[in-house]
C-alpha cells in the first residue's frame, strides 16, 4: 500500500547536512537568478551569463555530501500479519519470486545462502550472504561475505500496523561501491536500486495479499511497432537484458505483451 | 480470434490475433457474446490519453460465458459455463482498498502501477483495454478475453434475460448510478447534469431513483436531449442559450442546482474564447483536458452543494475555479466506479423490470464494423448514442 522511499546519506551529521543544504540552495537560487538575468539580456554576454548560471544551478541540484555509502530504503504496508510476512521472507527461496533481478537463491545452511542475480548487460553475479542478526517476526539482517563480487548489506523489519491494517515492511539496502567506482556511478546505481526495490516490494505486496503478481506478459495483442519496442527498452520496470544481443532483445520487447 | 486493435490515433482495425491464455492462477477466459464502444474509448481514439501502444486490444465493456478458469479460482465462485458480466475495473478483493469497497482503487491489479504513480501519486486499479498506464490489459472488443482476479469481478447473471439488457452492467449503468450516488442527493433536490451521453442517461434515471425532484440535462444534440426528456429530465441546449450558468440560475429561482454532475469529462465542447484556448492548449499538449463542464458545474452549483464527476479526466487542467469551490463550501466526489458495490443491486433492478437499460442502444453491428463506428460515435453521426458489437455475427466469423 502506501510506501515511502528515500535516499539516505550515511555518515552525514546534522550540522554537516545543513551546510550542504545551504550550499545546494545557494547554488540553485543564485545560479537560477543569474540564468534568468542572462536570458533577459539577449546579448552574447547574456548568453554566457545564462549558461554559467544554469550550470551553477544544475550543480546545485546535483550536489551531495561526500563520504556517503549509497543506500536505499522503502516501507510498504502489506495486509498480512508480521508473522506471515516474516516467515515468507525468512525462507530465502521465496525472494526470487518477487525480486525481479534475483535469479535464484540457494540456501546453504541456517545462516548462509548463495544469491544469483542478473546484473547490467545480462551478466550473472553471484555472491554469498550470511544472516548477521534476526528476531522472529521482527527483523532479519544480512550481509554479503567479504570478498564477494558485490557488497550489499540488507535489513528488513516487520512492524504491526495499527487498526489491523497489516504490517509495515521496511527494507533497507546498503551498497559498498567497488574500489575505483566513481561516486557518480555509485549514485546512478543506487538510484536504479531505489526504483527496483520499490517495484520488488510492490510485487511482494501483491503476492502476499492475493497469491499472485499481476501481469500482462504473454497476453494476446495486435502487431507492435517500432515505438513500442523503443519505449520498452527504456522501461525501468523490466529486468535487464539477459546477455542476448541488442537486436534480439529489441525484437523480443517489441513482440511481448 | 478477432479483436479491435488500436493501431494509432483514429486508426482502429479488426485483426486476427492469438486467443488469450490463462497467465495467473486466478485468471479466467471468457467467450464474449456482447461488447460495446464506450464514450471513454473515444478519448483513446482521439489520442488524448498517453501510453497506448500500437496493437493494444480495445474495449472494457463486455459479457459472455466462462470457458476456462485458472487453478486458483474457487469453483463455488466461478466455473466453466457461467454466464457473466465483466466489470471494467479489475480488483483483487484482498487489499486495503478492496476490503473497504473502494474497488476501483485496488492496489494490486495494475502491473504498471509505477507509470500511473508518476502521474497521479498512486495508481488506481487496472482497467481492461485502457492504456498501459492503467495496466495494459487486453480489452474486450474481441471474441475472447482474459479476466484477471475472475473470482472477484465477474457478476453471474441468469439465463433468460437478453444480453442487451445486461451488458451495460459492465460499466455505464453502474457508472451513471455511481455519479448520482456521489452527488449525495437528498429528497427534493434539483440535479444538473452536464452531457447527455449514455452515462448521463443512466445518471438521470438514477437521480430519480435516489429521490431527486428535478433533473436538468445539458447537451447540444437534440436527439440526446430528447432521450434525456424521455427519462424525465428538463433540458438545456447550450448552443441555444447565452450562458448555461445564468440559465440554471433562472431555472432554479436564483439558488442554483443543489447537485451538479459532470458526465462529460476531458473533451468538452463550448463556444467562446476560453474553449478555443483549451482546445489549442490540448492540441499543443500543454493541457491534457478541456475541463469546461467541470468549470461550469462548480460555478453553477448552489452554495453548500455537491459536484460529482463521473466524466473521465486524464491529467492536468487549467483554470479550475478553486475560489468559487472553496468560498461556496462545495464538496466534490469522483472516481472510477466501484463496480462490485453496484452490479448486483442494479441487476436486481433490471430483473424486476424497474429499468430496461437497452434504451440507450442506437447501433447493433458486427465487430467488423467497429472501426467505422468509432468515427460515427465520435462525430455523433446517425444519432449515435451507444454501439453494441456482436463478435460472432455472420460478418464476423472467426478466421
Amino acid at each position: 500500500m502506501a510506501s515511502t522511499t528515500g535516499m539516505r546519506t550515511q555518515g552525514a551529521g546534522r550540522g554537516r547536512s545543513r551546510t550542504v543544504t545551504v550550499q545546494r540552495w545557494g547554488a540553485l537560487i543564485g545560479g537560477g537568478a543569474l540564468a534568468i538575468y542572462g536570458i533577459t539580456r539577449r546579448s552574447p554576454l547574456g548568453v554566457a551569463l545564462a549558461a554559467g548560471g544554469g550550470t551553477l544551478a544544475l550543480l546545485g541540484t546535483n550536489q551531495r555530501s561526500q563520504n556517503r555509502k549509497p543506500s536505499t530504503s522503502t516501507t510498504i504496508l502489506i495486509g498480512v500479519s508480521p508473522r506471515e510476512a516474516y516467515q515468507f521472507w525468512r525462507d530465502f527461496n521465496n525472494l526470487p519470486r518477487f525480486m525481479n533481478r534475483l535469479e535464484r537463491v540457494t540456501v546453504l545452511d541456517n545462516r548462509r545462502s548463495r544469491w544469483t542475480a542478473i546484473g547490467p548487460m545480462g551478466r550473472r553475479i553471484s555472491w554469498e550472504t550470511e544472516i548477521t542478526g534476526e528476531r522472529e517476526n521482527e527483523y532479519i539482517a544480512w550481509r554479503s561475505l567479504p570478498n564477494s563480487e558485490i557488497q550489499v548489506d540488507g535489513r528488513v523489519e516487520f512492524e504491526e500496523a495499527p487498526q489491523g491494517r497489516g504490517t509495515f515492511v521496511r527494507v533497507r539496502l546498503e551498497f559498498t561501491p567497488a574500489l575505483g567506482m566513481s561516486s557518480t556511478l555509485a549514485n546512478f546505481l543506487s538510484k536504479g536500486a531505489d526504483f527496483a526495490v520499490r517495484q520488488d516490494m510492490r510485487r511482494l505486496e501483491a503476492l502476499l495479499e492475493t497469491g499472485e503478481i499481476p501481469t500482462i506478459e504473454g497476453q494476446s495483442h495486435g502487431p507492435r511497432d517500432f515505438v513500442t519496442g523503443v519505449a520498452r527498452l527504456a522501461d525501468p520496470s523490466r529486468s535487464i537484458p539477459r546477455g542476448e544481443n541488442f537486436g534480439q532483445v529489441y525484437a523480443e520487447r517489441r513482440r511481448g505483451a | 480470434m478477432k479483436a479491435v486493435c488500436y493501431m494509432g490515433v483514429e486508426d482502429m482495425r479488426v485483426l486476427n490475433v492469438p486467443d488469450p491464455k490463462i497467465l495467473n492462477p486466478r485468471d479466467a477466459i471468457v467467450k464474449i457474446t456482447s461488447t460495446c464502444i464506450c464514450g471513454s474509448d473515444l478519448h483513446l481514439y482521439d489520442g488524448f490519453i498517453p501510453t497506448m501502444e500500437q496493437g493494444d486490444i480495445m474495449g472494457h465493456e463486455f459479457m459472455g460465458e466462462v470457458v476456462e478458469v485458472g487453478p486458483g479460482i474457487n469453483r463455488d465462485k466461478l466455473k466453466v459455463g457461467d454466464r457473466v458480466v465483466v466489470p471494467f475495473t479489475i480488483a483483487c478483493g484482498n487489499c486495503f482498498f478492496c476490503k473497504r469497497q473502494l474497488w476501483s482503487c485496488c492496489n494490486n491489479s495494475n502491473p504498471n502501477y509505477w507509470m500511473a504513480e508518476e502521474m497521479m501519486g498512486f495508481s488506481p486499479s487496472g482497467l481492461f483495454g485502457y492504456t498501459h498506464m492503467m495496466g495494459g490489459y487486453a480489452g474486450g472488443q474481441a471474441q475472447y478475453a482474459r479476466v484477471p482476479f475472475a473470482d472477484v469481478g465477474p457478476l453471474k447473471v441468469p439465463d433468460g434475460i437478453p444480453d442487451e439488457k445486461l451488458v451495460f452492467l459492465t460499466d455505464i449503468f453502474p457508472t451513471g448510478y455511481f455519479g448520482a450516488v456521489n452527488a449525495d442527493i437528498e429528497e427534493g433536490d434539483t440535479v444538473a447534469i452536464w452531457g447527455c451521453g449514455p452515462v448521463a442517461q443512466f445518471a438521470i434515471r438514477s437521480c430519480f431513483m435516489l429521490g431527486a425532484e428535478r433533473v436538468i440535462a445539458i447537451d447540444r444534440f437534440d436527439y440526446r436531449l430528447r432521450m434525456a426528456e424521455q427519462g424525465g429530465a428538463e433540458t438545456i441546449n447550450y448552443e441555444e442559450v447565452d450562458d448555461v450558468v445564468q440559465t440554471l440560475k433562472e431555472m432554479t429561482g436564483n439558488i442554483g442546482p443543489d447537485r451538479c454532475i459532470d458526465a462529460v469529462g476531458m473533451e468538452a465542447h463550448d463556444h467562446g474564447l476560453v474553449y478555443m484556448m483549451d482546445r489549442a492548449k490540448q492540441m499543443a499538449r500543454i493541457e491534457t483536458d478541456r475541463p469546461i463542464a467541470l468549470r461550469q458545474a462548480i460555478q453553477a452549483c448552489r452554495k453548500g452543494g455537491t459536484v460529482s464527476v463521473p466524466g473521465v479526466y486524464a491529467g492536468f487542467d487549467d483554470k479550475i475555479p478553486m475560489g468559487a469551490f472553496m468560498n461556496k463550501a462545495l464538496a466534490m466526489k469522483t472516481g472510477q466506479t466501484h463496480m462490485m458495490r453496484f452490479m448486483k443491486p442494479l441487476l436486481d433492478k433490471v430483473e424486476s423490470g424497474e429499468i430496461d437499460p437497452s434504451f440507450v442502444i442506437s447501433h447493433r453491428v458486427p465487430i467488423d464494423k467497429a472501426p467505422q463506428m468509432y468515427k460515427v460515435f465520435r462525430d455523433k453521426q446517425d444519432n449515435c448514442t451507444k454501439v453494441v458489437l456482436d463478435p460472432w455475427a455472420d460478418g464476423a466469423k472467426a478466421a
